[in-house]
């Protein structure tokens, strides 16, 4: 049997696809944010496959998952950072508490 | 002569006008009196070494072998080139008309600079008004030595913009923010008629093509037209409009903007009230210089209007009409203001017909002096002098009496004998008695009329008459007539006024007692050929006869108080009244004007604009509001709609390219 | 073809990876989520080893499963008690998360195997076909100024993590 590309997208398809469920249907800010690092991660990995696979003479996915850890790792921190600021504001970390920043 | 003094003269007043307007306030009178009269002394001097070096020089720029003057452009840079041939350019035309321009312009400038000083002392805004005196004299001066008709516009527009803020000096009374902006409108309105006029002609001439006789000069050029109005008249062959060829629409809509600066009949209503400003701004703008610019306009494009006669006797017919017109209602004024603003109007229309008579000459015998034109031009320059003189004038006799109604004046001979002397001077002058200039441009312009037309000539000098009966009307009632006694119950008595307004009267009365001999065919004729002046006795000796009968009836009349004139009001009191009303041109502008056009065209415009345009705004803005107001659920702040929104849209993104792919 | 043991470690990666991230989602308690999403950033970087990647496997374990869920744990400790349960999800909402998720797994995966880049290229052929990329390849590429290298991003980042410390520290701060 051979690893394949397939063999490697099918997991990050299947992380992507929680993702989305769990970003649409959870209520607790920090759970959001871990939804979203799946997705990102199930992309991260999308990259390296495809540099592997498909170009495998060059570099640039791998690059780009490294530029893209560095940014999720600045996204997180910010974001934890306006969490913990909502939650001394309304004691809870529920993104429905968050309605009127619409304004 | 290099490019350094013509220069000069255009940045002098501009510089001036930029100091003034932006230091003024920060100046005190004194210095910007100074530095206003001080720079105009200078530009003064600038521009009577420029005339002087180009009719005394020799040189063969200006004067050729066999003594013909020649026009040159000093300098002519590009502006603004929208095609080829349509080009605007600024430069400086130095010819006979030019130079004579520059002299009167900077002399009677120089003169109300330093009347002025007198004459305002004690206004507010007297730095401002001396900023917009050197505004003026830069636009006139920027007017006279236009290469081309484009830069004639612009010029011509600013010495409205100039003369709107004269009038409007006195910004505090009602009367003279309406005169303000009427004067500004009426000839903007004529103004407009000038634009589409040269537009048309431009639009014409730019069609010809480049190996044609009008080149590839720019087609707004006044050399090239003039040199080659016979091609211009071809560029247009065949073209017609309404009847009437191309060509001669063009001319006498250019000519329309004359009549409107010129106030010629029936554009002529603003003059009037343009009284309503400072009495030497009167007397520098709306009787020397500005007001003369429509007469310098048919000049300076002359040959142009040569080549189309109906064009020519268009403005003959404006010109008799309005001179007489404006003679009759002269004499029916208590304002001497009024007089004297009749007086220019007719005396301008005398000019612009003997510009105008002088069509068949050119036609006829081509080549030939055209004495119209000459002498048009003379009594331009004799013009400016005593008028301004006049005005002047009555500037020192407002500031004793502080009225400009004559009923409030009267015996005044005693009080100031300077202002009698140089009145008096200006009052023959206008006149045409000899010696003086009046007589002599008079003369030779009444010669050119009956070469013309024999009743031309009849009629005009009936209306020389005429200025003669009212100015020594005007002249009795001022200084003989009765002494008000008003002037005893005051305790002060009017008296002359100091120096600096004293010293341009005897100046200006000096000028115009000597002008007259100035040989001035040597210098401006229309080819640029000296001519020499020779009286016509039968035509002298008819116009002398004819204004001395003129005084001699305004002495009967008004010398001493007598109830003659009362008596001849009495015998037709209505046309008193309809020439005291101007007979009524201002109540039939304001019917036109209110009843119909703001009536009915204004309203209707009015109405569509509230009903149809605001409507399709409104009904913008209620689409607008309805959609938002549907949609803003969208915007439910909850970030998870948001996701789902996005992912939807994603997904669509998706599947189209999906199906575009497969 | 690629050796048992790659096979074993790929099944056992790819498992934990299915596996962890559906129980991420659905977890309850917060903080065993964030226990499950670590075990799925270990899994990628087990994936990341394998391909060949291991300074990018190392990143990951040390930035993500190492500094970005200490961070998750620290807040979800700041912001709510251990034992803390999440509500049970309506019907209605688990439908909207079931139908999105089912939308994007069946719209990427149609992608996945219609797409004409797929290759049946196996994993030991692509290593052996790729450039070896160590350390020093790596350092170079990411300070270098050339065609394919990478110093303006790498200083973006650098800027762009400066701006986060201070952002983060601005905005978390007691007033």
């Amino acid at each position: 049997m051979n690893l394949t590309m397939l063999c490697y997208l099918v997991p990050s398809l299947i992380m992507f696809a929680a993702g989305v469920y769990g970003f649409c249907t959870r209520k607790n800010m920090i759970a959001l944010l871990i939804s979203l690092e799946l997705m990102l991660n199930a992309a991260d990995l999308n990259f390296v496959v495809f540099n592997r696979f498909l170009f495998p003479g060059s570099m640039e996915g791998m690059f780009f998952t490294i530029f893209a850890i560095a940014i999720a790792a600045a996204e997180t921190a910010v974001a934890i950072a306006i969490i913990i600021n909502i939650y001394r504001e309304v004691k809870n970390t529920d993104i429905n508490s968050v309605k009127q920043m619409k304004f | 002569m290099g490019n350094t003094l013509p220069i000069l003269v255009l940045a002098i007043p501009f510089v001036m006008f930029l100091i003034l307007g932006l230091g003024g306030v920060k100046m005190g009178r004194k210095l910007a009196g100074t530095l206003g009269i001080l720079a105009n002394g200078a530009l003064a001097v600038v521009a009577y070494i420029i005339a002087f070096t180009y009719f005394f020089s020799g040189d063969p720029a200006f004067i050729d072998a066999e003594g013909v003057r020649q026009q040159l452009e000093v300098f002519d840079v590009t502006w603004l080139a929208f095609t080829d041939r349509l080009v605007v350019n600024i430069g400086f035309i130095l010819d006979p008309i030019a130079a004579m321009m520059l002299v009167v312009i900077t002399t009677i400038s120089f003169m109300v600079h330093l009347y002025s000083w007198g004459y305002m002392e004690h206004e507010p805004g007297f730095q401002r008004y001396y900023a917009f005196l050197s505004l003026f004299t830069f636009s006139m001066l920027g007017l006279v030595v236009a290469t081309n008709i484009f830069q004639m516009y612009i010029f011509w527009e600013l010495v409205g913009v100039s003369s709107y803020l004269l009038i409007g000096f006195f910004y505090k009374l009602p009367s003279a923010v309406a005169a303000s902006k009427k004067a500004f409108i009426v000839t903007r309105f004529a103004d407009l008629f000038m634009l589409i006029g040269i537009l048309v002609l431009s639009y014409y001439v730019a069609q010809t093509p480049a190996d044609g006789p009008l080149g590839t000069a720019s087609a707004f050029n006044f050399s090239m037209l003039n040199a080659n109005a016979q091609s211009v008249l071809a560029s247009t062959a065949g073209a017609t409009f309404l009847g009437g060829s191309v060509l001669t629409w063009a001319m006498v809509l250019i000519f329309a903007g004359g009549m409107g600066k010129s106030a010629m009949m029936p554009l002529h209503i603003w003059l009037p009230d343009a009284m309503e400003g400072p009495t030497p701004v009167s007397a520098l703008i709306h009787a020397a210089t500005m007001v003369v610019a429509g007469v310098y306009l048919v000049a300076r494009f002359f040959p142009v209007f040569g080549v189309v006669p109906n064009s020519m006797v268009f403005i003959t017919v404006v010109g008799a009409i309005t001179a007489f017109y404006a003679a009759v209602v002269a004499c029916a004024q208590i304002d001497i203001k009024r007089v004297l603003a009749f007086s220019t109007i007719s005396q301008i229309a005398f000019m612009m017909v003997a510009l105008g008579c002088s069509y068949n000459q050119l036609v006829v015998h081509e080549g030939h002096t055209v004495l119209g034109y000459m002498s048009g031009m003379f009594h331009l320059f004799t013009h400016a002098m005593f008028k301004a003189l006049l005005f002047l004038g009555a500037g020192c006799l407002i500031h004793a009496v502080h009225s400009n109604n004559y009923t409030e004046m009267g015996g005044l001979r005693k009080y100031m004998p300077i202002c009698h002397i140089t009145f008096l001077i200006g009052c023959l002058a206008i006149a045409g008695i000899w010696p003086f200039s009046g007589f002599f441009s008079k003369d030779e312009m009444i010669t050119a009329m009956f070469n013309c037309n024999s009743f031309l000539g009849w009629w005009m000098t009936m209306v020389a008459g005429l200025t003669a009966f009212y100015m020594f009307r005007l002249y009795y009632l001022i200084f003989w007539w009765e002494e008000n006694p008003k002037y005893k119950e005051h305790g002060h008595k009017p008296h002359d006024a100091s120096w600096q307004m004293s010293l341009p009267l005897i100046i200006l009365a000096a000028v115009s007692c000597v002008a007259g001999f100035i040989p001035f065919g040597e210098y401006v004729t229309f080819d640029g050929k000296p001519y020499t002046i020779h009286i016509q006795t039968s035509v002298a000796v008819r116009s002398l006869v004819v204004a001395l009968l003129a005084i001699g009836l305004a002495t009967l009349m008004y010398a001493k108080k007598n109830p003659l004139p009362e008596k001849v009001k009495n015998f037709w009191p209505a046309l008193w009244t309809a020439a005291h009303r101007r007979f009524y041109w201002d109540e039939i502008y304001q019917f036109v004007t209110h009843r119909v056009i703001f009536n009915i065209i204004c309203r209707s415009i009015a109405w569509f604009d509230r009903h149809i345009i605001d409507g399709t705004m409104n009904a913008l803005a209620a689409v607008t509001q309805w959609t938002s107001l549907k949609i803003r659920g969208l915007q439910s702040g909850c970030v998870q709609a948001y996701v789902i929104w996005y992912f939807l849209g994603a997904v669509a993104l998706a599947a189209i390219t999906w199906v575009c792919l497969l | 073809m690629d050796s048992l043991a790659n096979i074993i470690l790929y099944f056992v990666a790819a498992i934990a990876v299915i596996v962890f991230s559906v129980m991420t989602v659905t977890s309850r308690k917060i903080l065993r989520a964030a226990t499950y999403l670590l075990f799925v950033l270990l899994g990628t970087a087990v994936f990341y080893f394998q391909l060949g990647y291991e300074f990018l496997g190392a990143v990951q374990i040390a930035v993500y499963a190492g500094g970005i869920m200490v961070l998750f744990v620290f807040s979800i400790l700041l912001t709510r008690r251990p034992d803390e349960k999440a509500p049970l999800l309506s019907t209605h909402r688990r439908g909207i998360g079931v139908a999105l998720a089912l939308v994007s797994f069946i719209l990427l995966g149609l992608a996945l195997f219609y797409m004409p880049f797929l290759s049946g290229v196996s994993l030991a052929q692509s290593i052996e076909a790729g450039a070896t990329i160590d350390m020093h390849t790596i350092g170079q590429t990411l300070v270098g100024s050339d065609k394919f290298q990478y110093l303006l991003p790498f200083e973006a980042i650098s800027v762009l993590l400066l701006a986060c410390i201070i952002g983060g520290v601005t905005v978390a701060r007691k007033r």
